[in-house]
């Protein structure tokens, strides 16, 4: 920062020389501004590689000790020193299930009306709006969650559920429990609402981009808005919706405080949506710092490690949603 | 030219506060720490007095128990803070010296429909069924045994505990142990455990926010959280039988009775403490240094800050709802000082008369 000044004058009065000098330096100068950004991408690589194996060495006593027992575990017992990851995992994965089911209808409803049916001069405060709630910091939504909603949520639609979804065949169990306000079914609420801004911002992005040409054929054909938007916005803009959800399914996996605050931390699997549970970032956050003994600590690193493959399996999971979609798309016209 | 200006105005702020930040460490030597989270508030309002009457200040960092040991096996910081006392096995192998500093007490928090501050009471063999989740009801007979002139409604008891390692979780168990073989067999003793029911809030304050929010809630905390918030907490009878309430009086007869002096490195835990007014949910929470130390002049700094608030700190424990150590006690820590030692083997820490 201090010489900022100073190479910019230097960038001037280099130029001019480099115009007149031979092209072997300027090609020397090319070929070392290459590599260059070629060693910062594969930094990225390195990065990732490094951490993966960081992971896996500091995880390995517990891999060694437990094996694949892990997954399958829900014990989680620091006295006796026995470990499993399935409440966490499993509290990571539904939680975030829960998010994205809440999350994607409404984030596609925002992003249509905002691109098909807004009056314009709503369209920019919304969309700012929008933008704004996802600049929100995290903590604040996990306070919002304890300190506003689990009570109201505990009092007035816990007792709901409880009584009306809970008595029903197969979805019953899912929904019966005590009303506490605190549970998975509450951080998977919070989540969905702070990933509503990213999708919907992201979906409102890509439809924006659709050739007018393509929706203006379509209303001139006689489609309904509906028409429009599920056969023109959305195929073309496919890739930018998923790569949307994406974004707001990698936010919800690794949410940390959030969660923290509203999904109850007990490390106990129940059936119930109602109950609390645990997910991965929360119990790093909760139990890290005073984690003591090599088995709990490289037990926790492992769960990391877990974190860290589901987001991988998830990135690749869409990446071949993508490949596949455009394979249709290819072979039906 | 608008990228030159910017730069330059981040280059001057930039160099301005390189210099606030580096000129800080010229005006003391300060002593660094880092440990447990439950003495942070009164270390650092000690280290707030201590800096203001000597200049040296204290750098503590509460990273928790955990850490914080690790902290000071590998060197990095001159003493490590933990809730939970190490064994002497474990202080041998590492050539560690262990002291308290002071006291706390834990109360059991409760959030129940028309029933406020001491009203009503529980024993260890309730507190340990609730929490075993046995006792299931705020109405449950053995409550209502102990509390016949209380109107307990037919509510659940959502059980509260900590969800992070917590020295506050380790004195918890360590009385649950104590009046419960089930609790013994069944969960046991440490600074987490596999809690059988209940709700995991992060921290004192996270546990003391859940009660409040929960109807029908039971929780752990700490006695100053409690006042603060102004929880409804639960009276208890101790091991003697007696009805007790939470107070600075009651936490320092549980500390009163403990054999200090012949506890390697004081590991004494004061829950369940005979005595006719010890409350019975009591423990301190205690300093790490190396027995060798590399750097004698800063250990020396050290012990000097924490015998100075011995001394003089007492007020302002209490005032925070920490419990001070009698004098009979701080003479026999200041003692066990004598075996700090430099690489020559000459103690740190000079007769206390040099420091009254």
């Amino acid at each position: 920062m201090a010489n900022g000044g100073k190479v910019l004058t230097e960038e001037i009065t280099v130029a001019p020389r480099r115009i007149s000098g031979p092209s072997r330096s300027y090609s020397m100068a090319d070929q070392i501004f290459e590599n260059i950004t070629r060693f910062f991408a594969f930094l990225v690589l390195l990065l990732l590689a490094a951490i993966l194996v960081s992971l896996f060495i500091g995880a390995l006593p517990a891999l060694k000790k437990f094996g694949l027992d892990f997954i399958g575990s829900t014990a989680w017992n620091p006295v006796t020193n026995v470990f499993g990851g399935l409440v966490p995992i499993v509290g990571t994965l539904v939680t975030s299930a829960i998010a994205l089911l809440i999350a994607v209808p409404v984030s596609f409803g925002i992003a249509m009306f905002l691109t098909e049916m807004c009056p314009a001069r709503l369209k920019r405060p919304l969309g700012t709006t929008i933008e704004l709630l996802a600049g929100i910091p995290s903590i604040i939504y996990g306070m919002w969650g304890l300190f506003v909603f689990a009570p109201v949520f505990s009092r007035r639609a816990e007792p709901w559920i409880d009584s009306h979804l809970g008595s029903l065949p197969l979805i019953g169990p899912f929904f019966s429990g005590p009303p506490i306000g605190i549970g998975v079914l509450t951080a998977g609420l919070i989540l969905s609402i702070m990933v509503i801004p990213f999708i919907a911002a992201v979906m409102r992005d890509v439809f924006e981009v659709v050739p007018h040409m393509l929706k203006e054929s379509a209303y001139g054909l006689g489609a309904t808005t509906w028409e429009v938007v599920r056969n023109i916005n959305l195929p073309y803009a496919r890739v930018g919706v998923v790569g949307g959800i994406m974004l707001g399914l990698g936010r919800a996996i690794g949410e940390t405080m959030a969660v923290t605050f509203v999904i109850g931390n007990s490390h106990s699997l129940h059936v119930s949506l109602l109950m609390p549970g645990n997910s991965i970032a929360s119990t790093l956050a909760n139990e890290f710092t005073e984690a003591v003994g090599k088995i709990y600590i490289s037990s926790l690193i492992e769960l990391g490690l877990f974190l860290f493959i589901i987001t991988f399996i998830v990135l690749a999971l869409a990446k071949l949603l993508l490949i596949r979609l455009s394979r249709m798309e290819g072979k039906r016209s | 030219m608008k990228t030159v200006g910017f730069s330059r105005t981040l280059f001057f702020s930039t160099a301005m506060l390189l210099c606030v930040f580096t000129a800080i460490p010229v005006f003391a030597m300060d002593i660094t720490g880092a440990g447990a989270t439950f003495p942070y508030p009164i270390y650092s309002k000690w280290a707030q007095a201590y800096r203001a009457k000597t200049g040296i200040g204290l750098n503590y960092q509460s990273i928790g128990s955990g850490a914080g040991i690790k902290q000071i096996e590998a060197k990095t910081i001159d003493f490590g803070a933990s809730d939970m006392p190490l064994t002497k096995d474990v202080l041998e192998k590492n050539g560690l010296q262990q002291f308290p500093t002071v006291m706390g007490g834990e109360v059991l928090a409760i959030n129940v429909d028309g029933i406020t501050k001491g009203q009503l009471k529980l024993n260890g063999a309730l507190i340990a069924d609730i929490y075993l989740g046995k006792i299931k009801k705020w109405n449950d007979p053995a409550i209502v045994k102990l509390n016949p002139d209380l109107k307990l409604p037919d509510e659940r008891i959502t059980v509260i505990h900590r969800s992070d390692g917590s020295g506050t979780t380790f004195i918890f168990t360590n009385y649950l142990c104590k009046v419960s073989s089930q609790w013994k067999s069944k969960v046991g003793n440490s600074v987490s455990v596999q809690w059988p029911v209940g709700v995991g809030g992060k921290g004192n304050a996270g546990v003391a926010d859940y009660v409040q929010q929960v109807p029908g809630s039971i929780g752990y905390v700490e006695y100053a959280y409690a006042l603060n918030n102004n929880i409804a907490y639960a009276l208890l009878y101790n091991h003697d039988g007696k009805l007790v309430e939470p107070s600075s009086k009651n936490f320092q007869a549980a500390a009163a009775g403990a054999d200090w002096k012949n506890a390697p490195g004081f590991r004494v835990i004061l829950t369940n403490e005979p005595g006719a007014n010890s409350w019975p949910i009591t423990g301190a929470t205690f300093i790490l240094m190396h027995k060798v130390q590399d750097n004698p002049a800063r250990a020396l700094e050290v012990l000097k800050f924490f015998a100075w608030d011995y001394a003089n700190g007492g007020q302002m424990a209490e005032q925070l709802a920490y419990v001070p150590f009698p004098p009979v006690v701080v003479k026999t820590i200041e003692d066990s000082w004598a075996t700090i030692k430099s690489k020559d083997g000459i103690p740190v820490w000079k007769a206390p008369a040099a420091g009254k």
